[in-house]
């Protein structure tokens, strides 16, 4: 009845036909197979990784929610429900940067709406080629405008993320959004449809042709493929890349909040990838019943709309409510008033169905579950010994590198001293300020933000309920509960080690919550990979699923949900190339008092500066040093010692909470000596330290990274109670390293004995770390890698 | 409970309407009611806000379809009466527009949207607005806008520098290219207020950045005197 390149066309296989074939028990009939088509891509299904995402711990005394719901919620204590989760818009993105970053950031704001969430802060984690590539810095400079322009106007503050640039990214890029939102229903709006005679109820925007196969787009095997399937939409006039529009996103969080509050809805469901076609079919198979959809209900926004392309639609803006029957009148008024579509399309049917009528005739009849839940699952074997770039990594030793001693490096027939080392690597876009970027954020709507983007190692929200609409303003209950969230990957670690990288990742999101005083909670993953087809790629999804796991199960943050994104690779002139393989992990953390928290930069000349885990092993593998100054991936990442990172971080926390800690600052990309320039770049200050000579080569001791290193200034006043506390929790764990100095002073390190190792001005700092992103006519300023 | 009466005027789009409800119900303990853009009923109320946001998503121009709301007609007859009426942000845009305040905001000089805090000299203190604020003061308040750029005629200038009408401006530069380097004016009776700068982004002690505080303490004071 089709043949294979009908089949390839929906990205199904032959053999993924015959089990259609089994389940309906005759051929599906071409909207059926096109519905199929997207419900089984890796997108919405997750065929590929699902098995590998069974490690996660994902049950805890504070989660509401785990994963299989739109987001994960944890309890915050007082009534205080937090729902979070993170999405991925890379495909669309690297295809249309602006509207594929805008409607990343739509889409996300639905799936925390649908919980019955106010969304109250945004974060994004974003991965470019070289800037020096003007392709590249465009997509940079749209992608930013993107988030910018849904962001702010949708109203919800963008207030923190992170940003790498590294080749592989070249061409794909990665753009992961997390969205952070306070309940205001009672419980949670469940997705589950429920009640057979309930109407289903569309609102929102209109249907059109825009983001038709989004789905199936972002889950197609190459980039050569992707473009011919762009290209073929191309010709038709039909983008495969949404549309956002913020002032309706804006519109129905207001519309939805006010609808929930009426008791009036059983069920919600965003209509993100695949649309109608998704929505349906999971609030049917979740609920145990079925639905009836008619077409001819659906408003549209051209016409002619084929069945097919009303059920493949990923126009923006759209939600599905199953409401209580007889309250639909009521539901519609409030839609209406906020000038949102809201029309009864169907209704809940006992027999477990998903049935499509269109002009009069049923155009579809399938089981929900076929579409939604019995869907093919691809367990693939793992390969027993690392690749053999991996082991070619580990057999690098840093002896190879030019000699140093405490004052530089020699680098061809120069010494490089460590203060022009220092400068370059504060300019690698990496580690350069982001604030260029994050000035184009709102960051500050909504009243709550109490770190601004680059005052601390995670953002800090206040949590306070908004929950009043048109007419008197009731009385209002101060707060001083805050939540923390943060986001963080290291590609290249995961690259050189996914099952210790992964860890890493997860032990820096608690890491970066513990020192702006917030206790660790939950986390969100994005996984962000090439082709899982390819057995190096498989091996690596499947060692970092193991280490975020373990990571996770060690630091009592479990896994309440995220997304995959496979198949991110580009075309070079020799194949396929894979990114790095780059797990984001977003986590959220609880601040019980909003007052005893900290930033990272020194706040007071005098204070004393210590390093908490000193001890812990750090590894030129894998660093910015040896990327930006030896052009080199390569080597072994630290490993992670999660006992430690524990102790390390409650260290942290513990001090702050007592009012000794003034600031704290994670010791991660860059390693000891950016962590203390970015101290002195955030407080203005600078500061005089000692190091003690190192057991290995300087460089090492300076620029080297790895886990459960904290930096903090403490009050003098404390210095006894504090020390004593330390030995105590950290014997041998910590050490003192010297004082904060004045605005005026230098940056000053020096050996034990004395000997300078380096002395860098704040101004040339801050030369250096400010003058990366910035608006330059001249491609030249994005330095590169 | 203090006894100036707000009102606070939300268009579909409008996003921080809750965040000046905050400050005013939350912080200053004052009676403050959300007013639906086709309400047309404003009795009673001291101050209208028209607050920062996106109204009808800033389509076409900002502030250009706002200033066809319903509630725009009762809001002219409120100024008519001697009411107080402030524009923060998109409130600024749409006072403009409606020909309430002179001059138009375009987009930045940078063409990016610009969230930070800036410094901001107080030019006349002699104002509802103004008066906590100690004599020549320069204070740092927050901006997040992407068309905050006043512009108006060479005329127009000089009225409002004549007239005095120029109530803040940005010190030393103005972050997005204002003429004069102005952030805010008003009408010649003081009523009207127009500024893109938010106050009610700095008027919490629990968050960082308190320079706004003395701008509600004013608005408390003229109606206490």
């Amino acid at each position: 009845m089709y043949t294979l390149e009908d089949l390839k066309a929906h990205g199904l296989s032959l053999d993924e036909y015959q089990k259609i074939q089994q389940q309906l028990g005759r051929d599906p009939n071409p909207t059926e197979l096109a519905m199929f088509g997207v419900m089984w891509s890796e997108h919405c299904c997750y065929k590929n990784s699902r098995p590998l995402l069974k490690n996660f711990p994902t049950t805890g005394e504070r989660v509401v929610v785990g994963p299989g719901e739109n987001a994960g919620v944890v309890d915050l204590g007082e009534g205080d429900w937090l729902a979070f989760k993170i999405e991925s818009h890379n495909h669309p993105s690297a295809v249309e940067p602006f509207q594929g970053a805008a409607t990343g950031v739509g889409g996300i704001l639905r799936d925390i709406l649908t919980m019955g969430a106010r969304p109250i802060a945004l974060l994004n984690s974003l991965r470019f080629g070289p800037l020096t590539d003007p392709r590249n810095r465009r997509l940079m400079a749209r992608v930013v405008e993107g988030i910018a322009h849904y962001g702010n106007c949708v109203g919800v503050p963008t207030v923190g993320g992170e940003v790498a640039v590294d080749p592989c990214y070249t061409g794909n890029p990665l753009v992961n959004v997390m969205t952070l939102g306070l309940l205001e229903t009672p419980t949670v709006v469940k997705s589950a449809a429920q009640g057979v005679g309930n109407p289903v109820l569309y609102v929102g925007s209109t249907t059109g042709r825009d983001g038709i196969r989004g789905a199936s787009f972002a889950s197609a095997v190459r980039v050569s493929e992707t473009e011919s399937l762009l290209g073929e939409h191309c010709q038709q006039d039909l983008p495969a890349v949404q549309v956002g529009d913020p002032f309706l996103g804006k519109c129905l969080i207001e519309a939805c909040l006010e609808a929930f509050a009426t008791g009036a809805v059983v069920a919600a469901q965003d209509m993100g990838a695949a649309g109608l076609t998704c929505s349906t079919s999971e609030m049917a198979a979740k609920g145990g019943v079925g639905i009836r959809l008619d077409l001819d209900g659906v408003p549209a926004r051209e016409s002619g709309l084929q069945a097919w392309e009303y059920l493949l639609s990923e126009s923006q803006e759209r939600m599905l409510l199953v409401a209580q029957k007889g309250h639909e009148a009521e539901l519609i008024e409030i839609f209406q008033r906020w000038g949102l579509q809201a029309r009864v399309v169907g209704e809940v049917l006992a027999e477990p169905v998903v049935e499509v009528w269109h002009q009069g005739s049923r155009v579809v009849e399938v089981p929900a579950r076929a579409l939604a839940e019995e869907t093919p699952v691809y367990v693939r074997p793992v390969l027993q010994e690392p690749p053999t770039y991996v082991q070619e990594a580990w057999q690098w030793d840093p002896a190879t590198l030019p000699p140093c001693n405490c004052r530089g490096i020699q680098l061809g027939q120069e010494i490089r001293e460590w203060e022009q080392v220092l400068l370059q690597l504060l300019a690698s876009p990496t580690l350069a300020s982001k604030a260029w970027i994050y000035r184009q954020y709102d960051h500050q709507v909504q009243n709550n933000t109490v770190l601004w983007p680059g005052q601390g190692d995670a953002a800090v929200i206040r949590i306070r309920s908004q929950k009043f609409g048109s007419g008197e303003v009731p009385a209002l209950r101060p707060s001083r509960k805050a939540v923390a969230a943060t986001l963080d990957g290291n590609g290249r670690w995961v690259y050189l080690d996914p099952y210790e990288g992964a860890k890493a990742a997860v032990a820096e999101a608690a890491r970066n919550l513990s020192c702006v005083g917030a206790d660790p909670l939950a986390v969100t993953d994005n996984l962000n990979f090439g082709n899982p087809e390819n057995p190096v790629v498989y091996w690596q999804l499947a060692l970092a699923c193991q280490g975020i796991g373990d990571a996770c199960r060690a630091l009592g943050t479990p896994v309440t949900g995220g997304n995959v994104s496979l198949y991110n690779e580009t075309l070079t002139p020799t194949g396929s190339q894979a990114i790095y393989p780059t797990p984001v992990i977003g986590m959220v953390g609880l601040v019980p008092d909003l007052q005893l928290i900290c930033g990272q930069g020194w706040q007071q000349a005098g204070d004393l500066v210590y390093l908490l885990g000193s001890q812990a092993p750090v590894s030129l593998g894998g660093s910015e040093y040896l990327a930006v100054i030896h052009q080199k991936v390569t080597g072994r990442p630290a490993p992670v010692d999660l006992e430690l990172e524990k102790q390390v971080q409650a260290a942290c926390r513990h001090g702050i909470r007592q009012g000794w800690v003034r600031s704290a600052h994670d010791c991660s990309d860059g390693g000891l000596a950016v962590a203390l320039a970015e101290a002195c770049l955030s407080g203005s200050q600078g500061a005089t330290l000692c190091l003690p000579a190192p057991s290995g080569r300087w460089d090492q001791a300076l620029f080297g990274e790895g886990s459960s290193r904290i930096l903090v200034s403490v009050n003098p006043a404390h210095r006894s109670l504090w020390e004593a506390y330390l030995e105590s929790q950290l014997p041998g764990q910590w050490q003192f390293l010297g004082q904060v100095g004045s605005p005026e002073d230098p940056l000053v390190l020096t050996t034990a004995e004395g000997d300078p190792v380096l002395s860098v001005s704040l101004a040339a700092m801050q030369a250096a770390y400010h003058g990366t992103f910035a608006d330059h006519p001249d491609p030249s300023h994005f330095q590169s890698q | 409970m203090a006894g100036v009466r707000f009102g606070i005027v939300v268009f579909p789009g409008s996003n921080c309407d809750r965040d000046v409800a905050w400050v005013t119900r939350g912080l200053l303990g004052c009676p403050t009611r959300l007013i639906w853009h086709r309400e047309t009923d404003l009795s009673g109320l001291d101050v209208v806000v028209l607050p920062g946001g996106f109204s009808y998503g800033d389509y076409l121009r900002c502030g250009a379809i706002a200033r066809f709301a319903p509630v725009m007609g009762s809001l002219k007859e409120h100024a008519a009466r001697g009411g107080y009426v402030l524009g923060i942000c998109n409130g600024f845009q749409i006072l403009t527009e409606a020909g309430l305040l002179p001059g138009a905001l375009v987009r930045n000089a940078n063409l990016h949207f610009i969230c930070d805090r800036v410094g901001i000299c107080v030019e006349r203190q002699d104002l509802p607005w103004t008066s906590a604020y100690p004599q020549g003061s320069t204070l740092t308040l927050p901006i997040a806008h992407g068309e905050g750029r006043y512009t108006c005629d060479p005329d127009t200038l000089k009225q409002l520098q004549d007239r005095g009408q120029i109530v803040f401006r940005y010190a030393p530069v103005a972050p997005n290219g204002s003429v004069d380097n102005i952030a805010g004016i008003c009408d010649p009776s003081g009523r009207i207020l127009g500024l893109m700068p938010h106050p009610e982004r700095a008027a919490d002690p629990d968050l960082p950045g308190q320079d706004g505080i003395p701008f509600w303490q004013s608005i408390l004071r003229s109606f206490a005197a």
